[in-house]
């Protein structure tokens, strides 16, 4: 094991996977509370878009992605304050266009695209020490925020209209929410990939939720259950060669399938919760 | 007395159509108001314009001294993200979150003054349930508890006894009566019966306000309101539509 931690990739590997799981536990119980995950699928492949267009221009790709995800977080937050029961129609354009843009620079591109495959399937073996640094930031700007407006951002998740009752400022709590799952979504990118990333931003909210209904509690469980993910993935598919993403987030879904039939042979589940997050309420 | 809120030429719509027009109104310091009207009408709007919520297209709403920052919102129980996780006592620890404190932790002071709101109303041995796991009743007591906890001048509930059975329904009169003592209280709602005892004004609105004072309603108003045959009940509040408007609105 000493011999595998002597390893620079590694040693990025294992940092990357920590920072991210930190990422999944902080933002990732607002957005399932606040039903984001489908913004948060946009959002992942509109990076597709700035992808394509950083490989064309020939800068960082990480950079690129964190440009359109920024942009296309700030365009669907103005439309969901300006119009929210059409938002889902707005989210799904973006999302296609997203990922054509991305298709069209890469075709402009002469050559290969070395990392094309990487980003959109993940490869956490292979996250260079650069983009580990730009990672750091990333989780210190989006946890950092998170404590600072905790109780905004609650506020705004339980009850919007309350929130604005009590003169809060809802329409920039809503759009900081956005910005910071943009950033998040980067920063998954990298160890999941494009097409992974809603997963790794629920199935750790999902163990959590199973185990607890505190708020506060399901963020430290979620960040522990993305760890654990996160590392188990990196083993499998460094000893057995499998994909890196893919087998992160099997290794997510096994632990999710494992609490869930656990809690139901004993018969019990978190008080409140039927059936996990987004079950069923108990009508009254 | 000076009125605590006064409401003057307020009109407000969505798109281009107003639902609210040239409305004008006063709040009194310890006043019971009853919001009737039909569905459409504009009762949740006018307490959300009063609330802040939205902003008037034209009119406005002056508030006595520190009246404006201390107004107490009840919402309809479906509101509000049901599944959130939380807890029966986190949940009134909310309403402690102002514009000029959500940046801080919430002090030791307003975690007392939430146990000593939900002692009072007799939730205290539910302060650790998840509020999912509530009754109807037991919810709407929550988000009275939530909004007492600010201790507002002026308390706005919308359609409060929506979800309640009897039982809960005399408590929550109760407690409105006792809370009366110290605060204008304005209730939006469908069904003015419970309140029969207790309400001082009523206010009458279908995009237009049409009445506005105890003792005065009579089966003319009520059908300018409602644009159909009404039948006055007793108490001059509770009224019977005799024709088909909202399936809603045909209450005894």
């Amino acid at each position: 094991m000493s011999t595998i931690l002597s390893y620079e990739f590694m040693q990025n590997a294992i940092l990357v996977g920590i920072m991210a799981s930190i990422v999944c536990g902080v933002i990732g119980p607002f957005i399932v509370t606040r039903r984001m995950v489908f913004i948060s699928g946009g959002l992942s492949h509109t990076a597709f878009g700035g992808l394509g267009i950083a490989y064309w221009l020939g800068i960082r790709p990480l950079i690129g992605a964190t440009a359109f995800v920024l942009a296309a977080a700030v365009l669907i937050g103005r439309q969901e304050e300006k119009n929210m029961s059409r938002n889902d129609l707005f989210i799904g354009i973006l999302w296609a266009v997203g990922v054509a843009i991305g298709i069209v620079f890469i075709h402009m591109t002469p050559g290969y695209a070395p990392d094309l495959m990487t980003f959109l399937f993940g490869n956490i073996l292979t996250v260079p020490r650069a983009d580990v640094i730009i990672t750091l930031f990333l989780v210190l700007i989006v946890s950092g925020a998170v404590m600072i407006f905790y109780n905004g951002f609650v506020a705004v998740a339980l009850d919007e209209e309350y929130a604005r009752a009590r003169r809060l400022p809802v329409a920039a709590l809503k759009m900081g929410l956005m910005i910071l799952t943009a950033l998040s979504i980067v920063t998954l990118i990298q160890v999941v990939g494009i097409l992974l990333v809603i997963a790794l931003l629920t199935i750790p909210v999902a163990v959590a939720s199973e185990l607890s209904m505190n708020f506060r509690r399901i963020m430290l469980l979620s960040i522990l259950c993305g760890i654990l993910i996160c590392l188990s993935g990196l083993m499998v598919s460094y000893f057995i060669e499998f994909p890196s993403g893919a087998s992160i987030i099997l290794i997510g879904g096994l632990l999710l399938g494992a609490v869930k039939l656990t809690e139901h042979l004993r018969g019990r589940r978190p008080a409140g919760r039927p059936e996990g997050p987004g079950g069923r309420r108990k009508e009254t | 007395m000076e009125n605590l809120i006064a409401i003057e030429h307020l009109t407000y719509g969505y798109e281009e159509r107003p639902v609210l027009e040239d409305i004008s109104l006063g709040i009194a310091p310890r006043d019971f108001i009853l919001v009737i009207g039909p569905n459409g009408g504009g009762k949740t709007t006018l307490l959300k314009l009063i609330l802040g919520i939205l902003a008037p297209w034209s009119g406005t709403i002056r508030f006595h001294g520190e009246t404006g920052g201390r107004l107490g919102y009840v919402p309809q129980s479906a509101r509000f993200n049901r599944t959130f996780p939380i807890s029966v006592f986190d949940m009134v620890l909310t309403g402690c979150i102002r514009a000029d404190n959500y940046l801080k932790r919430h002090t030791r002071e307003d975690e007392e003054k939430t146990g000593v709101i939900l002692e009072k109303l007799a939730l205290y041995g539910k302060r650790n349930d998840n509020i999912t796991d509530l009754s109807g009743g037991q919810l709407q007591r929550v988000l009275i508890a939530r909004s007492l906890v600010s201790e507002p001048l002026a308390l706005f509930l919308d359609e409060p006894t929506t979800a309640m059975d009897a039982t809960s329904q005399t408590d929550l009169l109760d407690l409105l009566t006792e809370l009366q003592e110290r605060m204008s209280i304005m209730v939006v709602t469908h069904d003015p019966t419970p309140y029969a005892q207790a309400y001082r004004h009523i206010a009458c609105l279908n995009t237009r306000l049409y009445f506005h004072e105890r003792g005065e309603l009579d089966s003319a108003t009520l059908e300018r309101v409602y644009g159909c045959p009404v039948e006055i009940l007793g108490h001059g509040i509770p009224h019977t539509l005799l024709a088909t408007h909202g399936e809603e609105e045909k209450r005894p």
